[in-house]
């Protein structure tokens, strides 16, 4: 039993399963799943398939964070990505041609692939913070994504393009397997070869890494491009399940969600470990709370409210100052000689 | 070396600033005013004030986040409490600069005393705050208070048929008080040697706990303020103002030349990175023909120069000390 406690997906799974069971209790009819037209429907489909471009993001930070890092541009990104492509396909004649589709998206894919190069040059050549190197590409990023498509809201009219955002696959919505893959990808690149040890290493210490034999610097770059194209898969979803791009608002708040789902995976923002199922567990917790508040009939922006509470519990609890601060009160209410004792000893 | 190598980043964002002026004047006919100049103060007075507290926190080596949340729920308090309520504004506002401060001494508290990152603390700040707003009301509510339509619209008048607002006045008032507060009392002293190394401010027996708080206190004062302000301008309160202000304000302390790192900063700096982020837009403005987002894109662009330029001078200042 305590071995289960103790596991780093304990508590995280415990915090989702009880959102879903008060759903339950609320709803009866929260778990219900039916089936129309060779999809299924219902609330916990519904959670999967918006969680989906949520979940992208928060991969590719999970593993931006394990390095110490974070990368803000991720909001950006997702806008500029969904903006190019829902443009390429717009401005094609046969807008359900499956090439013209395809190279759209090749195209996004490619240009959020380089401005994740952009931000691992920036962090790991130039060496700045990773906070403020991409800070840059947030705010210049949203102009991009406005840029491109001249201010206004893009819309398509492509079946083809729709089907990764809203299409089924097997009955299951098709963002559910772009995220299977992508987080299997991940999985199998950190865990079944060294990269996910070098990422932890760098994310300890940089400079004992690199004086151990490791680049460093290449580690960092790879890490950053990896979150820039999941971001922008992130952003394909996104524009295909609504049909159209929105340079303003696409992706709006992504970061803070990515971070917030990472960290209450049990990824430390101190860097050196980090959990990819954790992550997947907590964007689905994020993407739980906001459907279990909009279904109460609360208006869905008090999830911020929620959200700060959660964000400022799970770091109390990381904080090991505040760890400490608990033990010594439960210590002294228990046992006052010890008390006096690790005092005696801490001068 | 006949230039302080500190001065270098505030010297290039000075000339940057008389540049830009001198190009847009020879641009554009109506350009070259008094008050072209008073309208960047006019339109920039809140996010002057916020860069105020916001350099403070910076010089001391942390962020803050908040700033644009704690901005909007000034708005919404005042303008909830004026227009629904009937509360008098002169109670009204000391109350939202107390909220403010309160606000800002509690993350301060956190972040100090539990050693969490203050990106994390002041991110839960924001989001606090913002949702407060909609707990409050999600539509906009209109001020019509006489107090603050008077303090909108009331011009002083200066030499030649130009004006300015209260607000500025309020700001101006701001930047002097941030100057004497930083060079001039032994608080501001501790704020630099703490942005310079805490560790050794903490062994050199500065009072390091209350300065930290302090600085975030005062930095959430400055927020609640240039609320308050905020609401003169746009005589409303809505959960959506001000949205994206914390990266406008971080971006203009950057441009000011103050170091992200801590330590190094000048609150005058400060006052001429507003005023680019400021005299950009106007251009822009009146050029007529390129769109609100290039704003955007030419501070992203001006804060990398900035940030590079920064790196390059540590880096030096690093070579010469080996």
């Amino acid at each position: 039993m305590k071995n289960i406690v103790r596991h780093h997906l304990f508590w995280p799974t415990a915090i989702l399963f009880s959102l879903l069971l008060f759903n339950f209790v609320y709803s009866p009819d929260f778990f219900s799943i039916v089936v129309r037209e060779g999809k299924l429907y219902g609330s916990l489909i519904d959670i999967l398939n918006f969680g989906a471009p949520l979940m992208l993001v928060s991969i590719g930070m999970t593993l931006v964070i394990a390095t110490k890092g974070i990368d803000l541009s991720v909001g950006s990104i997702v806008a500029i990505a969904g903006a190019l492509s829902c443009l390429l396909v717009s401005k094609g004649s046969d807008q359900n041609a499956l090439s013209l589709v395809l190279s759209a998206m090749g195209l996004a894919l490619l240009l959020s692939l380089l401005l994740g190069v952009w931000n691992g040059i920036l962090v790991a050549k130039a060496g700045i913070q990773p906070i403020i190197a991409t800070l840059i590409l947030m705010v210049a990023g949203r102009g991009v994504a406005q840029l491109i498509t001249s201010g206004q809201i893009i819309t398509v009219n492509s079946e083809k393009y729709a089907f990764i955002g809203t299409g089924a696959l097997a009955s299951l919505p098709v963002s559910i397997f772009v995220v299977l893959i992508v987080l299997a990808i991940a999985i199998l690149f950190t865990r079944k070869s060294a990269m996910g040890l070098f990422i932890e290493s760098v994310g300890s210490n940089p400079e004992a890494s690199r004086l151990s034999g490791i680049r460093s610097k290449m580690v960092l770059l790879i890490v950053y491009v990896f979150c820039g194209l999941c971001a922008g898969i992130a952003g394909l979803l996104v524009s295909s399940n609504v049909s159209s791009a929105d340079g303003n608002n696409a992706g709006l708040w992504y970061e803070l969600d990515a971070i917030l789902a990472v960290v209450i995976g049990g990824t430390s923002l101190n860097g050196g470990r980090f959990y990819l199922i954790g992550t997947i567990i907590g964007a689905l917790m994020i993407q739980t709370l906001t459907t279990t508040i909009y279904m109460i009939g609360i208006p869905p922006e008090i999830t911020l409210v929620v959200k700060a509470c959660v964000v400022l519990v799970v770091c109390l609890i990381q904080s090991e100052t505040f760890r400490k601060a608990l033990i010594q009160r439960w210590k002294t209410r228990n046992y006052p000689a010890e008390r006096e004792v690790t005092t005696n000893v801490n001068q | 070396m006949l230039i302080n190598r500190r001065f270098i980043p505030i010297i290039v964002t000075v000339s940057l600033f008389l540049l830009m002026f001198i190009a847009g004047s020879f641009r554009y006919t109506g350009f070259f005013s008094w008050q072209v100049l008073f309208n960047l103060l006019i339109d920039n007075a809140f996010l002057l004030i916020v860069a105020v507290g916001m350099s403070f926190v910076i010089i001391s080596g942390g962020i803050d986040l908040s700033v644009g949340a704690v901005i909007a729920l000034t708005t919404m308090i005042s303008a909830s409490l004026v227009q629904e309520q009937g509360w008098p504004p002169f109670v009204v506002i000391p109350l939202v600069l107390v909220l403010g401060s309160l606000l800002g001494a509690g993350m301060g508290a956190i972040i100090h005393y539990f050693k969490i990152q203050p990106f994390i603390v002041t991110l839960a700040g924001m989001f606090l705050a913002r949702g407060l707003c909609y707990v409050i009301s999600i539509q906009t509510i209109t001020i019509n208070d006489p107090f603050y339509t008077t303090m909108a619209q009331t011009k002083i008048r200066l030499f030649g048929g130009s004006f300015i607002s209260i607000s500025v006045v309020i700001a101006l008032v701001v930047v002097a008080a941030a100057i004497f507060i930083a060079h001039y009392t032994s608080f501001g002293r501790n704020v630099y040697a703490i942005g310079g190394s805490e560790q050794s401010s903490l062994l050199m027996g500065l009072p390091v706990a209350k300065t930290k708080v302090l600085v975030y206190t005062l930095s959430g004062f400055c927020s609640a303020l240039a609320g308050v302000v905020f609401t003169f301008y746009m005589l409303s309160g809505y959960g959506l103002h001000a949205v994206g202000m914390e990266l406008d304000t971080i971006a203009a302390v950057v441009i000011g030349g103050t170091l992200l790192t801590g330590g190094v900063g000048y609150i005058f700096g400060t006052f001429f990175g507003v005023m680019i982020q400021g005299i950009i837009q106007t251009i822009i403005s009146f050029e007529g023909t390129l769109s609100s987002w290039w704003t955007k894109i030419v501070i992203g662009l001006l804060l990398c120069l900035f940030i590079l330029l920064q790196k390059l001078l540590s880096a030096k200042r690093a070579v010469y000390k080996a």
